[in-house]
């Protein structure tokens, strides 16, 4: 995963002025199903943020917990985690792992002090292309309101 | 053990830690009397009494092997390592807080201010109705006097200065130390980085409980683990072990002594986050496809960072709970 510098993502100042927060979202989306939608999405010219970089994984349950922390850890100020429907995961039972390390995952980032809406699960199948730009939409305006989470601030430097 | 020509420069130091590690290190038993015929000990503050400006007068790389014991909390320890880095060949973490941030890491859950306010007003030991709390510079009749200065998070040694190797353990078992003592002595040792004495699988692969696949419904807290079964493994009873996230070395002490694993070895080879790996396990054991249901069996975690990090804080992606832009805590 690249660094995302704090320049890309922080409001800087320009000759016109504040350039105003664009929140930088993570998005692991299942190749199945989400990633699908995702292609459908752009390609029927639907119009949603362009916040979200997306890793395509094979399953959502491929997405280790330290994926997320690591992707906070170096500067995303929110991750979308999309797999396929309950009952629709190609390797049968993937997705029921991803909502317990989901669920165990967000209750932990509470407790670091990350904001719930910065940590998103959703079902979006292949064929849900609007489904996947409001999630997007919706998301990323949230985050927005929740502004930059600049998570190496907390501890560098010291 | 073959003996070095020349007797090996031994130090031991500490910085946030509790004790155990210097005491740890006495554990070797009469093996002790080996290290005393081949080393020298230049430097252990527990032992004898040693000033930092000796250790200043040393040369550089005067000392062969420091055994580093301790998180860096403080401008003193964070002085000491970049001197004994300098002073030493061969400088090692010793023990969890040195390598991964240890139990004092547990306070990068809470601000300084947070810590302060606990340790000397809050707490029940303490009376101080004047509120005074340690000041880094106070003078008196002339003189001026010093404290370190405490810093807002608890770092690991390798985040301060380059660390050769790293020795696990809350503390490392006899085994671990003597394992390690033995490559130094012989000069078999690994690249760089590594982590030595230990193994490099995890405490479920030395563990004597047998997997049986079975998946869980809920998990126990610690004053409901009425006789669990002495063969299975204990995660399967629904008793949150470590294991599976833990690295391998000590020989599964705490499973044999009837207790889960709480981590004290940190993350597996190949690893950095050891809270992630186990929320990665803990998904894997689950049995529920309601996703309700599977809500109220992770409820049960009441702590999960305070578990799950219990020793490793300052070795994972996030380090501290979050200070810019956090919402105030009310407590
Ligand atoms: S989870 Fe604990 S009890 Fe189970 S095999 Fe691993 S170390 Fe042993
Ligand atoms: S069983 Fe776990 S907690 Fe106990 S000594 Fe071994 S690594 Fe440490
Ligand atoms: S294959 Fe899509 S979530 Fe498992």
């Amino acid at each position: 995963m690249a660094d995302i510098t704090a320049a890309e993502k922080s409001p800087a100042n320009t000759a016109e002025g504040i350039v105003p927060f664009e929140p930088k979202i993570i998005g692991f989306l299942c190749w199945w199903c989400t990633y699908a939608a995702s292609d459908m999405a752009g390609t029927s010219r639907l119009k949603y943020p362009p916040n979200v970089s997306i890793i395509r994984v094979m399953c959502s349950s491929r997405v280790d917990p330290s994926f997320v922390m690591r992707a906070f850890a170096e500067g995303a100020d929110g991750v979308l985690i999309g797999g396929c429907h309950p009952g629709q995961c190609h390797y049968i039972s993937g997705n029921y792992k991803t909502v317990a390390r989901i669920s165990l995952l967000k209750k932990m980032l509470s407790q670091f002090g990350v904001e719930d809406e910065r940590l998103r699960l959703e079902w979006i199948s292949a064929g849900e292309i609007h489904k996947y730009a409001k999630v997007v939409t919706d998301m990323t305006e949230k985050v927005r309101k929740l502004g930059p989470l600049n998570w190496r601030k907390n501890f560098e430097p010291k | 053990m073959e003996q070095p020509k020349e007797k090996l420069k031994l130090g031991v130091y500490w910085a946030a830690s509790c004790g155990g590690c210097d005491i740890s290190m006495l554990e070797i038993g009469e093996k002790i009397l080996i290290v005393d015929e081949l080393a020298d000990i230049v430097l252990w503050p527990c032992i004898a009494d040693f000033k930092y400006k000796d250790v200043k007068a040393y040369p550089d790389k005067y000392i062969d092997v420091t055994f580093f014991n301790g998180a860096i909390r403080n401008s003193e320890a964070e002085e000491i390592a970049h001197l004994l880095r300098e002073k030493s060949k061969i400088l090692i973490a010793y023990g969890s807080c040195s390598y991964e941030g240890g139990i004092p890491a547990l306070a990068n859950f809470y601000s300084k201010e947070e810590v302060f306010d606990r340790a000397y007003h809050e707490s029940q030991s303490t009376v101080n109705p004047d509120r005074i709390e340690p000041k880094t510079k106070h003078t008196e009749n002339g003189y001026e006097l010093y404290l370190p200065e405490f810093w807002e998070t608890v770092r690991k040694l390798s985040d301060i200065v380059d660390v050769d190797y790293f020795i696990p353990g809350c503390p490392p078992a006899e085994n671990t130390t003597w394992a390690a003592i033995e490559a130094i002595v012989s000069g078999e040792l690994p690249p760089t980085g590594s982590v030595i004495g230990a193994g490099n699988k995890s405490v479920c692969d030395e563990c004597p409980r047998e997997r049986k696949e079975t998946k869980i419904k809920r998990f126990k807290r610690p004053h409901e683990y009425v006789a669990p079964d002495p063969e299975q493994c204990l995660l399967e009873q629904g008793i949150i072990c470590m294991g599976p996230a833990t690295r391998s070395g000590c020989e599964a002490r705490c499973i044999n002594a009837g207790m889960p694993c709480r981590g004290c070895y940190g993350p597996c080879a190949d690893v950095y986050d050891q809270g992630a790996k186990m929320i990665s396990a803990i998904g894997s054991v689950l049995e529920s496809e309601d996703e309700e249901e599977i809500q109220r069996v992770i409820d049960e975690i009441v702590d999960p960072a305070g578990l799950f990090y219990r020793f490793s804080m300052s070795h994972s992606y996030l380090v501290r709970r979050r200070l810019v832009g956090a919402k105030k805590e009310t407590k």
